[in-house]
């Protein structure tokens, strides 16, 4: 468990809790079509649920449900609001 | 009035667009899922076609209809979430609009999710003021407890939204009506500028004299500064590909109409 | 490349001027751009907007707690993929009967019209005995299930399920190194493989979209299921009480469709670790709220756009192949016809692996269009060399015992079909999306090897444990 305040990412959100976006800390495409999404930073994302097995999960971004996998949403800062 | 209908016939068939003369061209673009398939299918019925976009493994769906004895091309664009080209698929809906020449872009917006669906019709909103947003799954938010003033989002865009149901068929004739007066030109369009914060203005300001002398009136000059600063390779590849062949006299006028700020 | 960057040589300047100030601030001018515009956007809907209740449609919550859930999540995949099949299999039989019965009724009206006209006996075969009766078999036997398929598997995807099953999947595709949303691009190969592959542009990175392209064969398409339907009521179904056949026959069908998806994961796996190695790219997957289907457009889209179209595919190339196979059952050499010494030929090959000469060479001549197999096949096991038209399932089992089919060799020809090469459509599918012939022809290649070796595996087990 990383208990790092700071460092907290969105793959530690636990289910049904709710976080504002730090940095997003990934790169390229991929960092490009989440800011498309309008996960940027001060966006207030909501963990839904989480897939049978565990990864992927399902978040909450401005009225849409978005699934990223543990990898890519664990370079996602965020602080608990 | 010759020259400029040759250009915009070889700048649309880049993107294997054939329009008959006098045809209204309309593009529609919008995020996935948001029914966009439906008001394209709702439009056109049974008058489509469906290919690929010159050398891409893109599908391209056009579509015809006539509205007030004028006839209509509806090309439907690829369902994305942004056009800053980051995916083949924006690159061809930003090309499209940018260059394709389109009288009316049609940008289709998902009710439940305004959020980030005017995040589109901004970008769009950009490169064109021919356009017309369309509120789209207006029946879904009302489930939903959602209330979308379309009055007031219009005076804030200063472009002409309408709502719609497509699976119903509520608000079409709104829609076509409105394609229409902004293809004929019978609509006066304030679109809003986008409002950037200053490190953004200010690099954009820098940027502006050279760019204007550059493209003059043919694409919006912030927008151009703006895809420099994002580092949009893609982009300037498309100027020189598409505005070259634009760049007669007599043309530049026109396009001017079309492109204004 | 540059021939299409004009050297305007201002344009050159600013680009470089624009270059240095993004440069400058470290790649980070993007970034505040889309925010910005999102910032816009946030203050557009404040004015706008206006949400009552914080009631988020619960029944979307709920639908989703049980369709993704750790307990049923899967099962219920599964339930669905059954009654798929099911309603498609005991749906399909009465029509089929039913237009079977109408074209060769219309057969026997065409040969009287040829012996009025005086036409050669050679050109009724090829014309009504081959071309027409492939053709009536095509039609009756695909269109119904199709006409039922489609519009089930349409009616699934308007609803917005089809996204939870890249949802639920995705940690296997992941484990595999491929894309969660391959998912959706088999599902859409159970219609039609040319489809799915087709539909892999969904993917993003290359490499798992030709992980993707590669392995979309092994989901079984609309013009295998007759023949898997066929031989699964004949030998499964039948093995179990009257009045169950449909039910049996689509759990035999379901666990195939299992198998097939293990040797998908399998082979995706196998891929990632040799000749597409590579680390799985990001998923970024929407999963849009629940929405009630459309009935009427539903059956309009599944009907236009994917029945008509698989049908016509499957008529243009059934045409051929029945009047092609008329004649080869027709020329003889000595006192065998030509696909009698064909089949003698291919006879230890297909022994070896459960099969014989005769449904070897139908899978060979059923590569234009995978829907012709069974006919093709009956045609060359009767000695007068034509399609025959039977009415009832009995019927076929009889020529099937007849010509020694045990159920080894229906579980082998089932797990041939399943895994075999795709066919000339999805191939060429396969050309034009991936543009490489080197990746067609492991496209091509892959499914043969695999069908053969787990065949002859299967047979040779079976044999040597004295099962058979």
């Amino acid at each position: 468990m990383k208990n790092n305040f700071a460092r907290l990412s969105l793959a530690d959100l636990p289910v049904g809790s709710s976080c504002q976006v730090c940095s997003v800390e990934l790169a390229g495409l991929l960092k490009r079509r989440i800011l498309d999404l309008g996960i940027i930073p001060g966006t207030v994302v909501e963990c839904i649920r989480k897939s049978p097995s565990g990864d992927p999960t399902a978040y909450g971004v401005r009225g849409a449900t978005i699934a990223l996998r543990h990898d890519d949403a664990s370079q996602i800062k965020v602080s608990l609001i | 009035m010759q020259t400029q209908d040759v250009t915009r016939r070889v700048l649309r068939e880049h993107f294997g667009v054939g329009a008959a003369p006098g045809q209204y061209v309309v593009a529609l673009a919008g995020n996935p899922n948001v029914g966009k398939s439906t008001v394209f299918n709702a439009l056109t019925g049974l008058r489509q076609h469906t290919g690929n976009w010159p050398g891409k493994t893109v599908d391209n769906a056009q579509g015809t209809f006539t509205f007030r004895d004028k006839p209509f091309l509806l090309v439907d664009l690829p369902g994305t979430y942004s056009i800053l080209a980051h995916t083949v698929e924006e690159q061809i809906a930003r090309d499209f609009i940018c260059f394709g020449c389109p009288d009316v872009t049609v940008v289709v917006l998902d009710a439940t999710c305004l959020e980030r669906n005017l995040n589109l019709a901004l970008q769009v909103m950009e490169i064109t003021p021919n356009m017309v947003v369309c509120v789209n799954l207006m029946d879904e938010a009302r489930k939903k407890n959602i209330t979308v003033n379309t009055d007031l989002l219009k005076k804030e865009l200063g472009v002409p939204v309408v709502a719609t149901t497509a699976r119903n068929g509520d608000g079409l004739d709104e829609l076509r009506e409105t394609m229409y007066q902004v293809a004929a030109g019978t609509l006066e369009l304030y679109p809003r500028r986008i409002t950037y914060s200053e490190q953004v203005e200010n690099t954009v300001q820098k940027l502006l004299p050279a760019i204007q002398r550059l493209v003059g009136n043919r694409l919006n000059p912030r927008w151009v500064a703006l895809r420099l600063l994002d580092g949009d390779r893609a982009f300037i590849e498309s100027i020189g590909l598409h505005l070259d062949s634009q760049a007669k006299p007599g043309v530049v006028s026109e396009a001017a109409r079309e492109v204004a700020i | 490349m540059s021939a299409t960057v004009k050297p305007i040589s201002p344009l050159a300047e600013v680009c470089a001027e624009a270059e240095s100030i993004r440069l400058g601030s470290g790649g980070k001018l993007g970034d505040a751009i889309v925010a910005d515009i999102y910032a816009n956007a946030e203050s557009i809907v404040r004015k706008v907007v206006c949400q009552t209740s914080d009631a988020k449609s619960n029944w979307d919550a709920k639908l989703d707690d049980v369709l993704t859930s750790r307990l049923f999540g899967y099962p219920i995949m599964l339930a669905l993929l059954g009654l798929v099949f099911w309603i498609t299999i005991e749906g399909a039989n009465v029509p089929s009967g039913m237009i079977a019965d109408a074209l060769f009724a219309f057969q026997d009206q065409l040969s009287e019209w040829f012996a009025l006209a005086g036409a050669p006996e050679w050109l009724h075969g090829v014309l009504v005995l081959g071309l027409y009766r492939g053709l009536a078999w095509v039609v009756s036997v695909m269109l119904p299930p199709m006409a039922i398929f489609f519009p089930l598997f349409t009616l699934l995807e308007d609803f917005g399920y089809l996204p939870r099953v890249a949802f639920n999947l995705d940690h296997l595709f992941k484990a595999c190194k491929a894309c969660g949303k391959q998912a959706l691009t088999m599902c859409m190969g159970f219609g039609c493989n040319a489809a799915g592959v087709v539909s892999c542009r969904i993917i993003d990175s290359p490499r798992e979209r030709l992980i993707a392209i590669i392995t979309n064969n092994f989901v079984p398409c609309n013009g295998r299921f007759p023949t898997l339907i066929a031989v699964a009521t004949i030998f499964m179904g039948g093995a179990a009480a009257t009045g169950y056949d449909a039910l049996v026959a689509s759990g035999v069908i379901t666990s195939l469709v299992l198998i097939g998806i293990a040797v998908t994961f399998a082979v995706s796996w196998a891929l990632s670790h040799t000749i597409l190695k590579g680390e799985p790219s990001a998923l970024v997957l929407e999963l849009p709220p629940y929405r009630k289907p459309q009935i009427g457009a539903v059956i309009y889209r599944s009907i236009i756009d994917r029945t008509l179209f698989v049908l016509r595919r499957a008529v243009i190339m059934a045409a051929p192949a029945g009047a092609i196979t008329w004649i080869l059952g027709n020329i003889y050499i000595g006192d065998m016809s030509v696909i009698g010494h064909t089949a003698a030929w291919l006879q230890p090959l297909g022994y070896a692996v459960g099969l014989d000469g005769f449904i070897l060479l139908a899978f060979i001549l059923g590569l234009p269009a995978n829907e012709i197999v069974v006919p093709i096949l009956l045609m060359s096991y009767l000695s007068s060399g034509f399609m025959l038209e039977f009415d009832s399932l009995e019927e076929l089992r009889a020529i099937l015992v007849n010509n020694g089919w045990t159920w080894l060799t229906a579980v082998c020809t089932m797990l041939f079909c399943l895994l075999h090469w795709p066919c000339t459509t999805s191939l060429l599918s396969a050309y034009k999306e991936s543009g490489s012939l080197k990746w067609t022809f492991a496209a091509f290649a892959i499914p043969t090897v695999i069908a053969f070796a787990v065949c002859f595996v299967v047979a040779q087990a079976a044999r040597s444990l004295g099962f058979a």
